[in-house]
């Protein structure tokens, strides 16, 4: 028993040996983005981290410096590319999984004409690569007149089939048929039902779908760059990689650029994280 | 149900339906139908355009940038599946040694570049590996000696995009390796060991069987995802396809040829060709899977 113990214990040593190395690693281009940002563009050359001085830890946290934020925000406008994210990404996340909730939800208990015809149509989507869409739909934008604008970037965006896919099955596991019944004989309406009974039943995928499409969204390049072409309108995925294009030799600007771009979404996960993990679970209990 | 109220219920479902049905239709289905129209023609931006048949078919058969590309995305393809991957379930194994301390934070810590977006993956990359300046160069420099100035960008493209990607994915692929690892039954795995199985016989008889439902769903996603790799490469190369074209993709060339050239039809094209190869991974894949699952 006790040398069973001990070699456990010497499991735990030997996995720590290999793991904390690799998780240091993990995190070091993290660490490194971070300072550069930080350094001026002399003290980016000098130093691989922080530059040495004579403060705390030998490092000389004087030198530090917020100029390239200054100058993303005050000369260069990011803050501009901030907000477009912010609105695209919220805008585009709460829509589609309203229209991904209800499409999944009647296509698992409502009856209508083409039902099946459209399910397999569903099915059949999910396996489309989105970058086939790509020409066909500039070209579809450009006959509607809703190029460069935000309601040709977020409309196609609001009917994935892999949304509409998950809320169906969703709602086919969580929505029992008896209560759907009760609440028609009490009266309710069926948009009532839909928002009063349904949702509240599949919140942890909701939950999830919310976070998922927002961070998509905020990471998108391709779809903007396409669709997108005044600058104003730009999100920072566009927007900082075209500061590389100008600045090419500016790290500093570009890696402050670069937290300025992460660090929301970052935030909002780690925010949302007990949510996404328990939208994902219950999905993966209930399947 | 008496008729006037299925009438109801049909007027309210389609009330329901409605909002995802017209963008389906208006953005999937009519998009996808004149992608087969397109793929037909030969456009200059967006209006003039003329039948060409199947000629973008056959140019592209010829055209050796969309071989350079085909052949560039299949070797990244390749380095996902056959180093990315095992490298996930090996983490994933180390990670599920029963009673070890802190795997929720080393699980959040291999997960975490995944909350980089690849445009600002390709925006860090791009300076890591640059000569001289790049943290790599200089790290190797500092540790082995070897040159500051390792063309890493200018030579070695496909190896920076793969050891980009293994910083990126691996601990994305571990949460699912490990979620299957989690579920496997720990009897089975001591009986195995008690019957005198070593640990590689426990792995491939005990734990593979186990997790193989997990493990293919894995792999397709990961061939999906790698088959249309696009931003990075474009991002990390100053939206170019790098010297000598060593960072063209298939969808790079989609994207140049649509929106650079402004042939929309020869994009199209390639985008046929690109579904056809995901239709047919996906078809080894699952009878992959199956004639696995009867053995």
């Amino acid at each position: 028993m006790r040398s069973h113990s001990v070699s456990l214990k010497m499991w735990a040593l030997a996995a720590h040996a290999a793991l904390i190395p690799l998780a240091i690693l993990t995190l070091i281009p993290f660490v490194w983005l971070l300072t550069a940002s930080l350094k001026s563009t002399d003290d980016f050359f000098s130093s691989m981290f922080l530059p040495a001085g004579d403060g705390p830890l030998g490092i000389a946290w004087g030198d530090l410096t917020l100029e390239h934020y200054n100058r993303l925000f005050f000369e260069l406008g990011i803050g501009r590319a901030l907000l477009n994210s912010v609105f695209l990404s919220s805008t585009t996340a709460v829509l589609a999984t309203l229209a991904c909730a209800a499409g999944g939800y009647a296509l698992a208990h409502l009856r209508f004409a083409g039902r099946g015809l459209v399910t397999t149509l569903v099915l059949a989507a999910l396996i489309i690569p989105p970058p086939l869409l790509l020409a066909p739909t500039y070209q579809l934008l450009y006959e509607l007149g809703m190029l460069d604008s935000y309601t040709g970037l977020i409309l196609p965006a609001l009917a994935p089939a892999f949304g509409v896919f998950l809320f169906r099955q969703a709602t086919l596991q969580s929505v029992p048929r008896e209560l759907l019944e009760a609440a028609r004989i009490d009266g309710c309406s069926e948009i009532g039902i839909f928002f009063g009974v349904v949702l509240p039943l599949v919140r942890p995928m909701v939950g999830a779908f919310i976070l998922i499409t927002f961070l998509a969204t905020w990471n998108n390049f391709v779809w903007p760059q396409v669709v997108l072409q005044t600058a104003e309108k730009f999100p920072l995925s566009v927007a900082v990689s075209q500061l590389k294009g100008v600045y090419r030799q500016d790290y500093g600007l570009l890696m402050a650029g670069t937290v300025v771009s992460v660090l929301p979404p970052a935030a909002l996960f780690m925010l949302l994280q007990k949510e996404f993990i328990s939208g994902l679970t219950a999905g993966a209990v209930k399947g | 149900m008496s008729g006037r109220a299925r009438e109801q219920g049909s007027f309210a479902a389609y009330m329901l339906a409605a909002p995802f049905l017209g963008v389906f239709l208006l953005f999937v289905v009519v998009p996808l139908a004149r992608a087969g129209v397109l793929a037909l023609m030969q456009t200059y931006g967006p209006q003039d355009s003329r039948f060409v048949m199947l000629r973008n078919f056959t140019s592209l058969v010829q055209d050796p940038l969309f071989w350079r590309a085909v052949g560039n995305t299949l070797v990244f393809t390749a380095a996902s599946v056959f180093i990315q991957l095992p490298l996930a379930l090996g983490l994933a194994m180390l990670l599920n040694r029963p009673g070890l301390r802190g795997r929720g934070a080393y699980r959040l810590i291999f997960f975490s570049p995944q909350l980089m977006g690849l445009v600002f993956v390709a925006m860090l990359a791009s300076i890591i590996f640059e000569k001289r300046s790049g943290l790599l160069n200089q790290a190797l420099h500092a540790a082995f000696g070897t040159s500051l100035d390792f063309p890493w960008l200018q030579t070695f493209v496909m190896p920076t995009l793969i050891i980009t990607t293994l910083w990126m994915y691996v601990g994305f692929n571990m949460v699912y390796f490990l979620a299957a690892l989690q579920n496997v039954d720990q009897t089975l795995v001591e009986a195995a060991s008690i019957d005198g199985a070593g640990p590689w016989a426990r792995f491939v008889n005990v734990t593979l069987p186990a997790i193989r439902p997990v493990a293919s769903f894995v792999v397709l996603l990961s061939i999906i995802g790698s088959v249309q790799l696009f931003e990075l490469p474009y991002v990390m190369l100053n939206a170019t396809a790098g010297p000598a074209n060593r960072g063209l993709t298939i969808v790079m060339y989609l994207y140049q040829s649509g929106f650079e050239t402004g042939d929309l039809g020869y994009a199209s094209a390639i985008g046929w060709v690109l579904a056809l190869m995901l239709v047919g991974f996906a078809a080894i894949q699952l009878r992959l899977a199956r004639s696995e699952a009867k053995a």
